[in-house]
């Protein structure tokens, strides 16, 4: 699970509603995977980051040099953009779980992929 | 509803090796005036992303079972003149290719002078460079049971309008079939699925002779055989009915194809079943699930989700079983924030068939004012 996925993912066990996001990461194995560089992309993205939620993630895989925020020029900026691909794209959580921060409920993540499965009971309507 | 408006060419040229191209079809006739009149008609509107200033083109010719001089081939193409292009030529890197086919038939020792039939079209993608042919669901590694036609997961990548740089996200991802199409257009890819063991690649295999499914059988590893790895964003194990996706706009094509109950069996029965007058249930397959999803309640969820998560002016491309005798356009699922686009029949049997719906955000989701819209509707 990359960390642009958990920045999208949330928790939803019935009740919690926005208090599910963003959920909880802990990580037992990570792996990092050098993916081609692609600065439109990656541009394009900055926009619908939660930012907040990625450098929570970000501190827990103890990442470095990790922006604190969109700069002015984003879009422009190679350094800028490098960074967040290597941040969003090239760290992949393998095993480890996502926690609703609300509930406590955790979602396994086993061989880089998150189960997000609940009971009928669990889920909202 | 409209016809497919696309044709898929396959040519032998020896034994050994055969071309096949996609192209989206402009217009055909039995002669030129046909063609130029069949042109005429096609909607100008669909015509002018690909020729407006900024982009490039060039134009080909194909004959089939005939040779053309230089001049009479440059003819041809000028004669297509009314054509509102307004880009510019580029024969090197064009942005857009278009072709003029011109078949005349099979007897190499009767060549008419004449074509049998005239098509004109946008090249979608191409054999030679062992896009559709690589891309057959012999050679890919992992196929489930209802892994889609190769050329089918094109029309829809291109009824989404994938392009470079896009996110495209299948929530019945299965074997992953459809997010390959869209890999090869440079977008990058999310699935889920309900089922564990697909998403991961394990569990009986699905191609005969083989009793279980290798480690390098899941969604990564197909993406990864075509040199599109690079594109693959995650998959996750998921309910698409209690989706896991944040608030906010993301996608901009969701396509897909949904179990509703023709191929795929259900888990406890173990049977191919007919779709049954009536359409009513999906299969009950799902752990740890144990009501029963009806395809009513799932298509309203698609839509949903769709309008909820799609950035204004994303698409939504997905299959709808129909039971033939039974249909009416009125059958179609709507949405306040979803705009029709089309609408195009596949005939599975003598009473089913199954729609490709094309539908486009047009209009941002607010909860309480659209989801009162939708329940006034049902």
């Amino acid at each position: 699970m990359r960390l642009l996925t958990h920045n999208l993912l949330t928790s939803h066990v019935r009740g919690v509603g926005p208090r599910g996001f963003p959920l909880r990461l802990q990580a037992t194995e990570v792996r990092i995977n050098p993916v081609e560089f692609n600065p439109d992309f990656i541009a394009r993205m900055i926009p619908k980051v939660e930012w907040a939620a990625l450098l929570e993630a970000a501190d827990t895989l103890h990442l470095i040099e990790v922006p604190k925020e969109p700069i002015q020029g984003y879009e422009r900026n190679e350094e800028f953009l490098r960074k967040m691909h290597h941040v969003l794209l090239e760290v992949e959580v393998l095993e480890g779980t996502l926690q609703c921060p609300e509930s406590g409920r955790l979602f396994p993540i086993s061989r880089g992929i998150p189960n997000m499965l609940l009971s009928d009971e669990e889920t909202e309507t | 509803s409209s016809q497919f408006t696309y044709f898929i060419l396959s040519v032998s040229s020896n034994l050994a090796k055969q071309e096949q191209s996609i192209f989206e079809l402009w217009g055909h006739g039995k002669c030129p005036e046909e063609l130029y009149s069949s042109l005429k008609n096609y909607p100008v509107e669909k015509m002018v992303p690909f020729l407006h200033s900024g982009s490039t083109y060039k134009i080909k010719i194909h004959t089939f079972n005939k040779t053309l001089t230089q001049e009479e081939k440059v003819k041809r193409i000028d004669a297509l003149e009314f054509l509102p292009f307004e880009g510019k030529v580029n024969l090197k890197k064009p942005q857009h290719v278009f072709s003029i086919l011109e078949d005349y038939g099979l007897d190499p020792n009767h060549i008419p002078e004449n074509p049998h039939n005239i098509y004109f079209g946008r090249w979608i993608a191409d054999g030679q460079r062992e896009l559709i042919e690589s891309y057959s669901v012999k050679k890919r590694h992992f196929i489930g049971n209802t892994s889609m036609d190769a050329g089918l997961s094109f029309i829809m990548a291109n009824h989404g309008k994938v392009k470079k740089n896009d996110i495209v996200f299948d929530p019945f991802v299965g074997t992953g079939g459809l997010l390959i199409a869209s890999a090869h257009f440079g977008a990058y890819v999310y699935g889920t699925d309900i089922d564990y063991n697909t998403v991961h690649g394990l569990g009986k295999a699905s191609r005969k002779n083989q009793k279980w499914r290798g480690p390098d059988e899941n969604i990564r590893a197909n993406l990864r055989q075509y040199g599109l790895e690079k594109y693959y964003l995650d998959v996750l194990v998921s309910d698409a009915s209690k989706p896991s996706w944040r608030k906010g706009t993301y996608f901009d094509a969701i396509i897909t194809d949904p179990p509703y109950g023709i191929r795929e069996s259900t888990r406890r029965t173990g049977s191919q079943k007919e779709i049954p007058k009536g359409i009513e249930k999906c299969p009950e397959s799902h752990v740890p699930v144990s009501l029963s999803y009806h395809l009513s309640d799932m298509f309203f969820d698609l839509l949903n989700f769709s309008a909820e998560t799609l950035v204004l002016g994303g698409r939504l491309v997905y299959w709808l079983p129909v039971y033939t005798p039974e249909y009416t356009e009125e059958m179609v699922p709507w949405h306040p924030c979803l705009k029709l686009i089309s609408n195009c029949e596949q005939k599975l049997s003598s009473h089913t068939s199954r729609r490709l719906i094309t539908m486009e955000k047009v209009k941002e989701f607010e909860n309480f004012s659209d989801s009162f819209l939708l329940q006034s509707k049902l």
